[in-house]
């Protein structure tokens, strides 16, 4: 095991390193708006994010109104209820937690972490954010056309999704949706290919592949599944667009629609299922991997104690990432696909359970033997832990071929990836926010709002969501505008779902007070401290605070060991930056190593 | 054969065991737990393979399977208990002070509570899978297996964050534990997630066989989808369906039956919202789509299926109760999806004779048409003409 050891290296000279290669703004307009720093990309791209996510915030306020309270709207009617949930279920997985995790905290964080001046590509860099601004406006212009956004469920299945029956299907909608994604594809793939030739060739000397800090392991690994798998969402997209503009036939069989015979044959709607879902997986571990990666260091840096298990957890990340190409047709089972497809699809989607429990296990045994302390980024971290315990299992329910049958399309599922993709990276972003926030902004986010803001969003989302998978249970189908008459849903659910409508309503109440918090904490917040976590990672190292343009001034950091040399025994602080020589550290740095490895190196 | 082959590995097994519990100090727990891990497996592969036949089996290898799980819990929190009391340097956590960390402790408590709350709302729950109607008990099984499992870990893991955030909160001067990794312990873990999952998967497997195989005797009928209603179709007395093309389909032939086809004249066509079925009898649903994605599902029966247009799925299930039943659409299928409904009455044998009996044929409904054609077309041929030109322009047909 000796090709990993975290220790110190030797004394490594820092090199003069003239950064003649970076541009440097020279007016207003280049330094805030057509800018090519990826710190200042990053934030266009968060407020981006975080703005269009408010629509998708107010469109789900919309949908829990009508199901809490069915027929009290006038305004709410079935095809602007199936527009709301599509439009929702879009932004919240593409345009925001796509969008803010890789080209929000990849842009900020990657080059900061991995002791880069820039990304590798600063002017693509740059067009990666303005094309993605782009497709968020043809998004936003779709609600403004006639017939309105398309109303297809955010899966787009076709033949629906471009025929009469669905909302915008023979309008415009449904033809700029397919555009947004096309461009958001385009512009994320510019972003990509920075952030993945960054990690690979910008690192700065000493700063090895295991040394890097999980949050960029996570980022980088969720990019190269980003790469590989939007291919097949913009091929998909490309597809329904020529079967709904040009009359082709690639996911359109014959049909009888309404009585009248239409001009399409022999296509697959299935074809289509396979190619969403391709992509459509690893994107769950798109969003999943820099979370995974986020919280590991949230966890470590606040607990005091180096993560455990540092080399199984890049491991799990690259397995995991491996895996989830092989998975897609789980969410298919009952989709009419070879029913024989269940026996693999099922195995290797169980499977993925084992690398991704051993991650929850490692941040659970971070926390032991730690000496946490309990911020809000920590409390984040921690109802994080909960809620994807939570919809990990869920997972395994559905995951398990014959288990998914009942439930499949019914609230478990709603409830099942909400929690999941939705309030657990949703809570890491927010962990994120309160934990890098000083070093973007150099002031501290309130305490006692922010503690108010964790406990109803954590509280609030669990309570909605647990409840909705024992609907799911039940038998409550998901994209139901309103259940109607059944004979095996009993009153109660329709109290329960006026329960959930009320916690929804005060959890995004809640969102305000953050929203509050980002904007006067920027102009009256405590002023931080230099490095206020105490944490190890380069990006708190950087000669200016906040980090300048450049990041590093003339010379560029040299690392001397491993992200995680928190309460190094003998050291004088609790903490060791990766940066710090070790001549300064005076820690017995050969602990640094696993024990194991020590033994092992002393023979 | 088999069960030689796994005695033996069992034997040797324990062997192994047993040598590096003498050798290794401290490893009792671990060698323990994995044994019983392995065992615990056992009873539920014992619990899979002899489901269909043998409830002793089942309920039998469930057991041992839950005590196994519950067992190796108790032994892996020994071992913690072990692996800490030896370890040394700093991380002693003075006595409780209640004063100065109560909120800290008031943390630890809500995670307390949030893991109890779920207990509690899991037991308390009154929304609960409807009381089953087909022979897909094995699906409700395979779901409680999951539950126990999977509830088992989640409330485990919740607990000992809540233990960890009350012992380990932070406390100045006190340094946390610098330990790398401890590759045993995630081995071990890594192990015991792998029989859980095993445990999961196995019966899961094993029940989507049975799923996926259709039994011989199970008769067919057919369910056809459309925006936004079901309408269903029956053999007739030679008990084949005849072939159908959704080209064919036009206000005479609602279901696009091919009529050339002699099997497809006598098929029952039930254009009610209503279709009977027989009592124990097992059945196979062919699922037809004309226009978008739809799916046919009843929550009682717990089995249900895409419709897909183009072809022609299936699933099968034994309805084995009486009753009257809602069918739900259960895939989105446009603006009307939430009101595409219809029901499914299980009836005993007589009472299906005597329903089945009234359904009209497809020979019956066709010359029904034709005579109201024939009517029709006095006062306006021209326009019945036009109508039955149309299939001239669909695709396939002007090659």
């Amino acid at each position: 095991m000796a090709y990993f050891i975290p220790t110190a290296a030797e004394h490594i000279p820092p090199a003069e390193v003239p950064e003649v290669e970076l541009y440097h703004p020279r007016s207003w307009w280049t330094r805030y708006v057509f800018c090519q720093d990826a710190k200042v990309i990053a934030i266009q791209y968060a407020f981006t994010a975080i703005g269009i996510g408010l629509v998708a915030l107010v469109l789900s306020w919309l949908m829990r109104l009508q199901l809490g309270f069915p027929e009290a709207f006038s305004f709410i009617d079935a095809h602007a209820y199936y527009q709301f949930i599509t439009m929702h279920g879009m932004i919240m997985v593409i345009y925001l937690l796509t969008a803010l995790f890789l080209g929000g905290f990849g842009n900020y964080l990657i080059p900061l972490m991995v002791g880069a001046r820039d990304m590798v590509f600063p002017y693509v860099n740059m067009l990666s954010y303005w094309v993605y601004l782009l497709a968020v406006l043809v998004l936003v212009a779709s609600f403004f056309v006639p017939g309105g956004p398309t109303g297809a469920g955010w899966t787009l299945y076709p033949p629906q999704a471009i025929l009469s029956g669905t909302p915008g299907g023979a309008e415009a909608g449904i033809i700029l949706m397919v555009v947004s994604l096309a461009l958001f594809i385009i512009g994320f793939t510019m972003g990509g290919l920075n952030y993945v030739v960054t990690v690979l060739q910008a690192r700065t000397r000493g700063m090895t592949l295991m040394r890097l800090p999980l949050t960029v392991w996570g980022i980088f690994t969720a990019t190269i599944l980003a790469l590989l798998a939007f291919p097949a969402l913009f091929v998909a997209c490309v597809m329904m667009a020529f079967d709904r503009l040009l009359g082709t036939s690639f996911f359109m069989p014959a049909i009888v629609e309404m009585g009248e015979q239409l001009k399409y044959g022999g296509g697959s709607p299935i074809l289509f299922q396979h190619l969403f879902w391709f992509f459509g997986h690893p994107e769950v571990y798109i969003v999943a991997l820099p979370a995974f990666g986020i919280v590991s260091d949230l966890i470590s840096v606040h607990a005091r104690r180096n993560i455990f298990g540092y080399r199984m957890m890049v491991w799990a990340i690259v397995a995991i990432g491996g895996l989830s190409f092989l998975v897609w047709a789980h969410h298919m089972y009952v989709s009419g696909m070879h029913p024989y497809f269940g026996f693999f699809f099922a195995t290797t989607t169980l499977i993925i359970a084992i690398p991704t429990a051993l991650k929850v296990y490692n941040w659970v045994l971070t926390l032991w033997r730690g000496n946490i302390r309990l911020t809000i980024p920590m409390l984040f971290a921690i109802a994080f832990i909960i809620t994807f315990v939570n919809g990990g299992i869920t997972g395994l329910f559905l995951g398990n071929a014959v288990v998914d049958v009942p439930l499949s399309d019914t609230m478990f599922v709603v409830a099942h990836f909400h929690m999941v993709m939705g309030v657990a990276p949703i809570l890491v972003i927010m962990g994120a926010i309160y934990h890098w926030y000083p070093l973007i902004t150099g002031r501290m986010l309130n305490e006692p709002l922010g503690r108010f803001h964790f406990w109803v969003t954590f509280l609030g989302a669990y309570s909605i969501f647990l409840p909705l998978h024992y609907l799911g249970f039940l038998g409550v189908p998901r994209r139901y505008f309103e259940m109607g008459e059944t004979t095996y849903i009993p009153e109660s659910a329709a109290t329960l779902n006026e329960f959930v409508t009320v916690i929804a309503l005060i959890v995004g109440f809640s969102q305000m007070v953050f929203l509050f918090n980002l904007a006067w904490s920027f102009f009256k917040g405590k002023v931080a401290d230099r490095n206020p976590w105490q944490a190890t990672t380069l990006e708190w190292q950087t000669p200016e605070f906040p980090p300048g343009h450049g990041n590093w001034g003339p010379t560029l950091p040299v690392v001397y060991r491993w992200a995680y040399a928190y309460s190094v025994p003998g050291a004088d602080q609790d903490f060791l930056p990766q940066n710090l020589p070790p001549d300064q550290a005076s820690a017995d740095e050969g602990l640094e190593r696993p024990p194991g490895v020590a033994a092992q190196s002393a023979e | 054969m088999t069960i030689t082959i796994l005695g033996i590995f069992l034997i040797l097994l324990a062997v192994a065991g047993l040598y590096v519990m003498g050798r290794v100090q401290g490893s009792r727990n671990w060698v323990l737990g994995g044994f019983i891990a392995i065992l615990g497996l056992g009873g539920l592969f014992v619990a899979a393979s002899s489901g269909v036949h043998s409830p002793v089996g089942y309920y039998g290898g469930l057991v041992v399977f839950a005590i196994g799980v519950l067992a190796v819990f108790n032994l892996v929190k020994l071992a913690f208990d072990e692996a800490e009391k030896r370890k040394h340097g700093p991380a002693e956590a003075p006595a409780f002070e209640w004063s100065s960390s109560r909120a800290k402790n008031l943390v630890a408590l809500a995670l307390v509570l949030v893991g109890a709350g779920t207990v509690a709302f899991h037991f308390l729950s009154p929304w609960w899978w409807t009381p089953i109607a087909s022979n897909w008990g094995y699906v409700d099984d395979t779901i409680i297996i999951t539950f126990w499992i999977t509830g088992v870990v989640f409330i485990a893991i919740i607990f000992f964050m809540a233990y960890c955030v009350y012992r380990y909160r932070h406390q100045e001067g006190r340094r946390a534990v610098y330990e790398p990794e401890n590759k045993k312990m995630e081995w071990w873990l890594t192990g015991l997630t792998t029989v859980g999952v095993a445990g999961m998967l196995t019966p899961g497997l094993f029940v989507w066989d049975q799923f996926v195989t259709v039994p011989k005797e199970a008769t067919e009928f057919e369910v056809l989808a459309q925006q936004w209603q079901f309408t269903f179709r029956l053999p007739g007395k030679d008990g084949v369906l005849g072939t159908s093309d959704s080209r064919n389909i036009g206000p005479e032939n609602p279901f696009g039956l091919n009529p050339n086809d002699p099997n497809g004249q006598d098929d029952v066509l039930v254009e009610a919202d209503e279709l009977h079925l027989p009592l124990d009898k097992p059945v196979k649903v062919l699922l037809r789509s004309i226009d978008v994605l739809h799916d046919f599902y009843v929550p009682e029966f717990r089995a249900k299926m895409d419709m897909v247009p183009g072809m022609v799925t299936y699933y099968w299930f034994t309805p084995t109760r009486t009753g009257t039943f809602d069918v739900l659409c259960f895939e989105l299928c446009g603006i009307g999806h939430y009101a595409m409904r219809a029901r499914v009455v299980v009836d005993e044998q007589s009472a299906y004779q005597a329903w089945l009996d009234e359904q009209l044929t497809f020979a019956q409904l066709s010359a029904q048409a034709r005579n109201d054609a024939a009517a029709e077309l006095v006062p306006a041929s021209s326009e019945g003409e036009a109508d039955s030109a149309k299939p001239g322009f669909v695709w396939r047909d002007s090659n």
